[in-house]
């Protein structure tokens, strides 16, 4: 099956539901957790991480817009709004990708945790790029283009954390622990990122993607080997603790997101930036 | 005049529309032009995104416009950028990598089959040089430092889809 145009995937409504569906997931993931990122912004722990984080930010940023361009062509609206005036319960993102960096704000005593954002994005960006190896072969052609061009700056960021994860999960004094600690929280929740939805067997029917368990099962073995690199189990059990987000679930820190990302969108949504 | 002379006045005419923040280097240069058409007062040209988180990109597609349209001769100049095929660095051409030089910034460097790559100082030519951070201050750099000349400079990021 090659889908290459809009007309194409408009003919059969199912595979536009299963489409759309995939493409709402990939963009709202890249969106939520560049912003979360973002927010890192001058409280990285040295200052060549703060030029490196904001770097992946700005490309992650640029992938969903490629995600949320597919869908404006789709007619499913303008890009803009897609990505800044959405309710909460509209999103389909992952709830781990939502969560807050840590206790405190960006301007009022951010107290970040590294370890986590170190494991959530090392995570992410490994999930992702099993995801994107798989979009290379995908259904709707113009989705495997974009994929080709999002795998090429993926293979930097997956580098990046990698390093970070590997080197703090091996160094001593309570940077072990704090990764354990990490790690838990994070896999608690990992399962909705995996997810592909509701939609989950149309859209892998449709060959938009691999199958859900098949990615799954790819996650696990690259894990279990990165773990055992560093003296660790990977345990393979992962949860959806906070919430199917894939479902329209999510917690109140994605409308706090929301308000704070939308806020110069919303005072004049007509204006061009 | 025939659409061929136009479209190499075109092509020309692009060769003035340089990087936002490597002003010495052309879209042309970069390889970031795919393809132009001319069809009577029409102009498309089709252009790749370098990254596609760099806020230049919208700077470039109006430069093109703006560029373009002083030429006087076209009633719709239309500029898309397209996926496919994706940009990768060793679209610069020779020209564009001297260029790059002359402005402080390393050539994008060749990968060898195993992902290493190398890049040597663009100022005093050394092949002593240590990678400070993969990434730089714009989504398409890297710094590096020469211990030869001891001075910090940057080099565009190999992209490849080998990757």
């Amino acid at each position: 099956m090659n889908i290459t145009s809009v007309e194409e995937a408009k003919k059969d409504s199912a595979y536009y539901k299963a489409l759309t569906q995939l493409l709402y997931q990939l963009a709202d993931d890249d969106f939520i957790i560049a912003f979360r990122g973002s927010e890192w912004l001058g409280l990285a722990p040295h200052i060549e991480e703060d030029v490196a984080f904001s770097s992946i930010n700005q490309d992650t940023m640029g992938h969903s817009a490629m995600f949320y361009q597919l869908l404006e062509e789709l007619g499913e609206g303008d890009m803009d709004a897609l990505a800044h005036a959405r309710k909460a319960d509209e999103r389909v993102n992952a709830v781990l990708l939502e969560k807050v960096n840590g206790p405190g704000n960006y301007l009022i005593e951010p107290k970040y945790d590294w370890a986590f954002a170190v494991v959530r994005h090392y995570f992410y960006t490994q999930a992702k790029k099993i995801k994107i190896e798989s979009l290379k072969n995908s259904s709707y052609e113009p989705l495997k283009h974009v994929a080709i061009k999002v795998n090429m700056e993926l293979y930097y960021h997956l580098l990046h954390w990698k390093t970070w994860f590997t080197q703090l999960c091996l160094a001593n004094g309570e940077a072990k622990t704090r990764m354990k600690a990490a790690i838990e929280t994070v896999l608690d929740d990992f399962e909705g990122v995996l997810s592909q939805g509701p939609e989950a067997a149309t859209i892998s029917q449709f060959g938009l993607i691999g199958r859900e368990d098949r990615i799954r099962q790819q996650f696990i073995t690259i894990m279990t080997e990165v773990f055992e690199k560093v003296e660790l189990t990977f345990p393979a059990q992962m949860g959806l603790k906070s919430g199917d987000g894939r479902k329209g679930q999510h917690t109140k820190d994605l409308e706090e997101a929301i308000l704070t990302l939308g806020e110069v969108y919303n005072s004049n949504p007509t204006a061009t930036w | 005049m025939t659409d061929k002379a136009n479209l190499l006045r075109v092509w020309e005419k692009l060769q003035s529309v340089k990087d936002p923040e490597i002003d010495s280097v052309s879209v042309v240069e970069l390889g970031m032009v795919d393809e132009v058409k001319v069809v009577g007062d029409t102009v498309t040209i089709k252009m790749l995104p370098t990254f596609m988180g760099c806020p230049a990109l919208d700077i470039i597609r109006k430069n093109v416009e703006k560029e373009i349209a002083s030429l006087a001769v076209f009633e719709l100049v239309e500029v898309k950028f397209i996926y496919q095929p994706p940009w990768t660095s060793d679209r610069i051409t020779e020209e564009g990598r001297e260029k790059l030089k002359d402005f402080g910034i390393a050539p994008p460097p060749i990968m060898d089959e195993s992902g290493e790559w190398h890049v040597d100082c663009p100022y005093c030519g050394s092949t002593y040089t240590t990678l400070e951070n993969i990434f730089g201050p714009t989504a398409c750099r890297s710094i590096l430092y020469c211990k030869g000349c001891k001075n910090p400079f940057e080099a565009m990021k190999p992209i490849s889809t080998l990757m």
